[in-house]
């Protein structure tokens, strides 16, 4: 695995330029980058959203879009990527170079048996059939359960991260020379991330191969990759083995990179003693029913189950769990966006239980929980400038337009935007931009307490730090008791002072973050905390403490 | 604005727009281009096209072109005019189930239903009939038949947009429902109802004219689908009677097509396919 020096690279490229339409943010969104692979090495691209990362990996598969153009060399087995007919270069893809997609759902064809999508793959190169026994051993290879019967599953059948095992399955099918994984693990949740890199790691080990992966994750990076090349605005600003650039960042941007993902430590607890209890759940319980046609049999999906919860003024709880676990659903039970079937939720000052009140009896009782949604894309309409966005829950409230104008201005400046922006819509501005503005809403009507549904999750680390940030601040300054609802682990441990686990809709381990991220007692905890990707290797270099 | 060029760019939909116009300026303007009455005898019967009059005459000695000028007139007010009604009925009946969900949801979906299995032609020449022909009357009927596509289209815009996230925080901040429906939902959902509502004006002509081939037409106003239904006994003799009218409904049809589709795509762009795969 040493014979960088030695050997020729698999794939090089030189000086490679994709042009953007004139109007772009920029001219180019590659910008004459050099990059080389060699056999047997893993590359890890590695860049924020809009560096190009993306559009690299499409032009060695020559799927760059139509009015695009592509300049300069990828050399591959003697020939030049760039510029080859369509008919050559659809040879060569599929069968040298195999690509793995970030979203497998979209992906895979969901009308089409998953065995048959495989087969596919041989038929178009033209390898003689059957391929029955091929696309056994491929599948079970994978690691896929009981592949004979596997291979006769439509795709919605599958999990996510079976699904990423099919795809890896057909991008491996013709024992290609080179693996492009385009975000491979991104939608996946960490545990399911963690055996994927393995899955990829021994499957390139079997195989002899390259694989080219491009994340925007370091945790990644430090999981599975041998080189990396950092990317920003469509330039490789650094290139090296991966121990040199993550020990021994020499550009300002990977430094800054670095610094910003989160890190599993402890964060001295800011919460105040002895504050009163602002919120309480007390059992809540969920059940989502369907029924498959009229007479068919009535499915039940439990959702949450007898969570109990509290929490004080002041306070951060985080709420961590994977997809499916529950948490983003007892956020909108604690919101009342949607109602519980059983169980109580008490707000400090309410007499009642508030999943008994009524449409009308909460309306007074609305200002004083809001939430942060996701993704900020959705949760602004597009169709209203940012004041009014701001402005409509003080509106709805019966402030005037002149005064509610002054709080926007305020609210603006205290999440760190220029109140003159007020007047614009909402696709003028960033993701991160967004979020800020999203925000300033939640804070308009002046709440006690604020529900954050993964409010960070949608952005870059970079930004993801800087509105972390933002959160704390605001709740030092404010004394608001603030929700958090994260996937990642990480985030939980800078920003919340206690942590509820969620699996499959329980809550099963909850207390100080320091108590539960650090001496977790419960088998599902720790699984999460192994799974964080990179976590030896990253906090190692920055010497804290790491197990 | 985009929204402009991106019209402007589909040759099409100008060439629509520009004849549209066109029948429109005609409509407006008919007492002047025209200023006689249309039901009254200008000269010899069934005179050809070419003549003293330009269309030729029809069975009583009437210049055809007035017809047709005059006929623009009711033809383009009845379609824009049962079009906004059906819109009107049709969206608040959507928008509410959609939002709503649950029974309300059950209920207004059977309602459309209803409506729908019913052959639309006939539903329509029997309201005429009852309600005794005239422009309220075909109004009411032309309305009455092409709401339920309408509802249809706005419950799912409103069923999928009531659960983004931006209408969740328009609820937490205590804004009224039916100001979120109006001021958070209806916007983002107007583009592909003003697609259809100016497609649905191209059929409300259609229909318009059917009925007034029938004799259900306004008989006191002249339409391109009554000069048809009246030329039909004397079509081997005299086309142009028939053939002239036939060609303005054509054209109207046309040209609002061309602009509904032009709007379709200049305001749905992604739909267009406009980038694609090098091959």
């Amino acid at each position: 695995m040493n014979a960088i020096t030695t050997t020729q690279p698999l794939v090089s490229i030189e000086g490679l330029t994709i042009g953007l339409p004139f109007g772009g943010d920029r001219a180019r969104a590659v910008d004459a980058i050099d990059l080389s692979v060699h056999r047997g090495r893993v590359l890890c691209v590695v860049g924020e959203s809009g560096s190009g990362k993306s559009m690299t990996a499409h032009a060695i598969m020559g799927l760059v879009p139509r009015p695009l153009k592509v300049d300069g060399m990828i050399r591959y087995g003697g020939e030049n990527l760039v510029g080859m007919p369509a008919a050559r270069h659809r040879r060569i893809r599929g069968s040298r170079i195999g690509m793995v997609f970030q979203e497998p759902m979209a992906a895979l064809n969901p009308v089409m048996k998953v065995g048959k999508q495989i087969e596919e793959v041989f038929r178009f190169h033209g390898v003689p059939g059957p391929h029955d026994a091929r696309i056994v051993a491929l599948l079970e290879q994978m690691g896929l359960p009981e592949p004979e019967l596997l291979r006769h599953a439509y795709p919605f059948r599958l999990s996510g991260g079976q699904r990423q095992r099919v795809m890896i399955a057909m991008a491996l099918a013709l024992d290609p020379d080179l693996l492009i994984a385009d975000e491979p693990t991104t939608a996946l949740d960490v545990t399911t991330q963690k055996q994927i890199l393995a899955l990829l790691k021994t499957a390139q080990a079997e195989r002899d191969m390259a694989i080219v992966l491009i994340t925007h994750d370091f945790g990644v990076v430090a999981e599975i990759g041998d080189e990396v090349a950092v990317m920003q605005h469509g330039r490789i600003v650094e290139r090296g083995l991966v121990s040199e650039v993550l020990g021994n960042p020499q550009h300002d941007y990977t430094r800054t990179l670095l610094a910003a993902v989160p890190r599993l430590e402890p964060n001295p607890s800011t919460k105040p003693a002895g504050a009163e209890t602002l919120l309480s759940a007390d059992r809540v319980t969920k059940v989502y029913a369907s029924r498959s046609g009229f007479f068919g049999p009535r499915r039940e999906v439990p959702a949450v189950t007898d969570a109990t919860l509290s929490l004080a003024r002041g306070e951060t709880l985080g709420i961590v769990g994977e997809s499916g676990s529950g948490k983003s659903t007892l956020a909108r039970i604690i919101v009342r966006l949607l109602t519980a079937d059983s169980g109580e939720v008490r707000l400090a000052g309410v007499e009642r239980n508030l999943l008994e009140l009524g449409h009308r009896e909460l309306a007074p009782l609305r200002r004083r929980v809001q939430m942060v949604f996701q993704d900020p894309f959705a949760s602004l309409n597009p169709r209203r400038t940012v004041f009014e966005i701001v402005a409509q829950g003080l509106l709805a409230h019966g402030t005037g337009r002149r005064e509610a104008r002054r709080r926007v201005e305020e609210l603006l400046d205290l999440v760190a935007l220029d109140p003159a922006v007020a007047d614009r819509y909402p696709n003028a501005f960033s993701g991160g931009q967004r979020q800020r503005i999203g925000i300033a809403r939640a804070l308009a009507l002046e709440p006690d307490l604020i529900v954050a549904d993964e409010p960070v999750s949608a952005l870059d680390v970079s930004i993801q730090a800087r509105v972390l940030k933002l959160f704390s601040d605001i709740q030092h300054r404010l004394g608001i008791g603030l929700l958090f609802i994260t996937h990642d682990l990480r985030v939980a441990a800078q920003v919340c002072d206690c942590v509820a686990v969620m699996q499959r809709g329980r809550i099963v381990e909850m207390g100080t973050s320091e108590q539960v991220l650090f001496e977790p007692r419960h088998d599902y905890t720790q699984l999460l905390i192994d799974s964080i990707p990179g976590r030896g290797m990253l906090s190692a270099h920055t010497g804290s403490r790491a197990k | 604005m985009s929204f402009l060029k991106r019209f402007a760019e589909n040759r099409g939909a100008l060439l629509g727009l520009v004849i549209l116009a066109a029948i429109v300026f005609v409509a407006l303007a008919a007492p002047v281009l025209s200023p006689t009455d249309p039901w009254a005898t200008q000269g010899r019967p069934l005179l050809p096209p070419g003549s003293d009059f330009v269309l030729g005459t029809d069975m009583l000695g009437r210049d055809v072109l007035a017809g047709i000028i005059h006929g623009a007139r009711i033809s383009l007010w009845i379609g824009v005019l049962s079009t906004v009604v059906a819109v009107v009925i049709g969206v608040s009946i959507g928008a509410l189930a959609g939002f709503f969900g649950g029974w309300v949801d059950d209920v207004l979906v059977r309602v459309v239903e209803f409506f729908q299995t019913i052959p639309s032609f006939i539903f329509a020449i029997l309201l005429v009939a009852i309600l005794t022909p005239g422009l309220t009357s075909i109004v009411v009927a032309i309305a009455v038949v092409t709401w339920p596509p309408i509802a249809r289209l706005a419950r799912s815009e409103f069923m999928s947009l009531r659960s983004r996230e931006f209408v969740e925080a328009a609820v937490l901040s205590g804004v009224s429902r039916g100001r979120i429906m109006l001021a958070e939902v209806l916007p983002n959902a107007v583009s592909p109802l003003i697609v259809m509502g100016s497609l649905m004006i191209a059929t409300a002509i259609l229909t318009e004219s059917a009925l007034s081939f029938l004799g259900l037409g306004d008989p006191n106003r002249i339409s391109w689908g009554y000069m048809i239904g009246a030329a039909r006994t004397v079509f081997r003799q005299a086309w142009w009677l028939s053939v002239f009218p036939g060609l303005a409904i054509v054209l109207t049809v046309l040209a609002i097509n061309l602009v509904g589709e032009g709007l379709n795509d200049a305001l749905n762009p992604h739909l267009k396919g406009r980038i694609g795969l090098e091959r």
